[in-house]
């Protein structure tokens, strides 16, 4: 058994993620090793690293989409190997996931796309709900178009509308401003920022750096950086 | 006001993209086993027929056949009818005049046999009473009163016939079964196809934290109606054949008698039934366990 390494993030109190001395490889070597994280509510993280240093894949084993190769993975109080499919369905829908390549089902207007969290879970779906949540996007002149058609910039804003429309207590994003000019990217910053402000814990996995030392001008953040397979605390130039 | 459309908010197919126009493949190999169901199925219920009808109509007669020198053949054969009239359990027996007999062979011989001057044995039909009656006690005074009379009562071409009806209808059954079972294999087939090609589509909805059962039910229900509305098709085609055959005659009666009668037609109506079942199970089972693999 590995030496359990110490966990970054929150040291106590109560975390809605939780990774412990994790290891995760995809058949080869290591691709990380002895992680550990624990996320707290309402904190506001970056997760930084060159290309390929596993900041997806650190992401996924957060929300489940992988199981870690060794250690231990909690979300909400719960072992990920212990949940059921449904129970992990379950455990989704408290984890808003922005992806970089936003994962839409293109047949479908944008509309249906950012309710379709609410629609899975046979909530009813209030209109005026996602009217408001596409105007604070800034899409709501965009409610019929098929995600085909939408710009960078318009799918991450409606990829992060489907991520929170189910109110979750953590938004995961990964690259979230990977496709986007300075001003959009500040634009969806903003949002993040303001999500943040609203209680909901912040993950973001980037490699931009000035994205990063804008956000720390408003609100707190720590940030992580994965290198050599490990994670740890970025240093002070961030 | 924005409404969501109505196929994302009812059954959750919509989804699923749809197939495009290999959607209708499954219909059309649903409603060809379907057609081919209903004739299987008719030929089921058409052999159970001819079996009872053979058994039926052989079960209640039997024949004496009487071989002697032509000075003793009118001697033994009123030997015959007389123990016949005495035997309990015979209701009827009479001597076959020529012509019965010329009639008998004239599908053989054709119809100018000259039967007086051929030394041919003489047949006595019998008619069996309800009670039945003793066949080896028969068969011991036959021997005694007339040793050139031999008792056929029919149970040499009965039984197998019988038999061979039997196993006609058994056949029929089966291949019902086998073309549900085929139906299935297809359907799963399918569903894998289309799940395979929608792994995209499943990965987003695992994603925003849909359940395998909601996964499932897009696909189930889509391939369910296909089987179902493929079968309904099927099924009204195969019947309408078979109400066009020709009525059953006499002559060639188990190739016109290959059909339903009275509640008979509605059996064929269950086939889109057992089709749409056949359907819902084959994609659940193939939808759950695939979802299990590939998210």
């Amino acid at each position: 058994m590995r030496n359990s390494a110490s966990p970054l993030g929150e040291p106590r109190g109560i975390c809605l993620i939780n990774l412990e001395n994790v290891a995760f490889n995809y058949g080869g070597g290591d691709l990380l090793s002895e992680v550990s994280l624990r996320l707290a509510p309402g904190s506001f993280h970056f997760l930084t690293g060159p290309s390929g240093a596993g900041k997806s894949t650190f992401l996924k084993l957060c929300y489940g989409d992988l199981l870690a190769t060794s250690g231990h993975v909690t979300l909400f109080d719960r072992n990920v190997r212990d949940l059921s499919r449904d129970e992990m369905a379950l455990t989704r829908r408290r984890i808003g996931v922005v992806h970089q390549d936003c994962q839409f089902l293109d047949h479908l207007p944008l509309l249906s796309n950012v309710g379709l969290p609410l629609t899975v879970a046979g909530k009813a779906v209030q209109d005026s709900d996602i009217k408001d949540l596409l105007t604070w996007v800034g899409l709501e002149k965009l409610t019929n178009a098929l995600p085909p058609s939408l710009s960078g910039g318009e799918r991450q804003r409606a990829a992060l509308a489907r991520a929170v429309i189910m109110g979750p207590d953590v938004i995961l994003a990964d690259e979230p401003t990977g496709n986007l000019d300075w001003d959009m990217s500040l634009r969806l910053l903003a949002l993040l920022v303001e999500l943040n402000r609203m209680g909901k814990t912040i993950l973001i996995a980037t490699h931009d750096l000035n994205l990063i030392r804008q956000a720390k001008s408003q609100v707190a953040t720590r940030v992580l950086r994965i290198a050599k397979r490990r994670l740890q605390l970025a240093g002070a130039d961030l | 006001m924005i409404k969501l459309p109505a196929i994302l908010s009812d059954h959750g197919d919509g989804v699923v993209p749809p197939s495009g126009p290999t959607a209708w493949l499954t219909t059309a190999t649903a409603a060809a086993m379907a057609f081919l169901a209903v004739f299987a199925l008719a030929l089921a219920l058409a052999s159970g027929r001819l079996a009872e009808r053979w058994s039926a109509a052989l079960d209640r007669s039997a024949t004496v056949r009487i071989s002697a020198p032509v000075d003793q053949l009118a001697l033994q054969t009123a030997a015959v009818l007389e123990v016949l009239s005495t035997t309990p359990g015979i209701s009827a027996a009479r001597a076959l005049d020529l012509a019965e007999q010329q009639k008998l062979l004239e599908p053989w011989f054709g119809p100018d046999l000259p039967l007086a001057d051929l030394p041919l044995p003489q047949l006595v039909e019998i008619t069996e009473g309800s009670e039945g009656y003793d066949r080896d006690g028969l068969r011991q005074r036959l021997q005694a009163e007339a040793p050139g009379a031999v008792l056929d009562d029919h149970s040499r071409w009965r039984e197998p016939l019988a038999a061979a009806a039997t196993r006609l209808r058994i056949l029929g059954y089966l291949s019902v079964f086998l073309i549900g079972a085929t139906m299935a294999a297809m359907i799963t087939l399918a569903a894998r196809a289309a799940l395979a090609a929608n792994s995209q589509v499943i990965r987003v909805l695992r994603l925003v934290g849909a359940k395998d059962d909601y996964i499932a039910r897009a696909f189930v229900r889509r391939f369910t109606l296909r089987a179902a509305g493929g079968a309904c098709i099927g099924t009204v085609f195969g019947m309408a054949a078979i109400f066009v055959l020709p009525a059953q005659e006499d002559a060639g009666s188990f190739l016109t008698g290959l059909g339903f009668q009275g509640a008979g037609w509605l059996l064929p109506l269950l086939l889109p039934v057992l089709a749409a079942l056949v359907g819902f199970l084959a994609t659940r089972t193939a939808s759950l366990s695939n979802l299990r693999r590939i998210t």
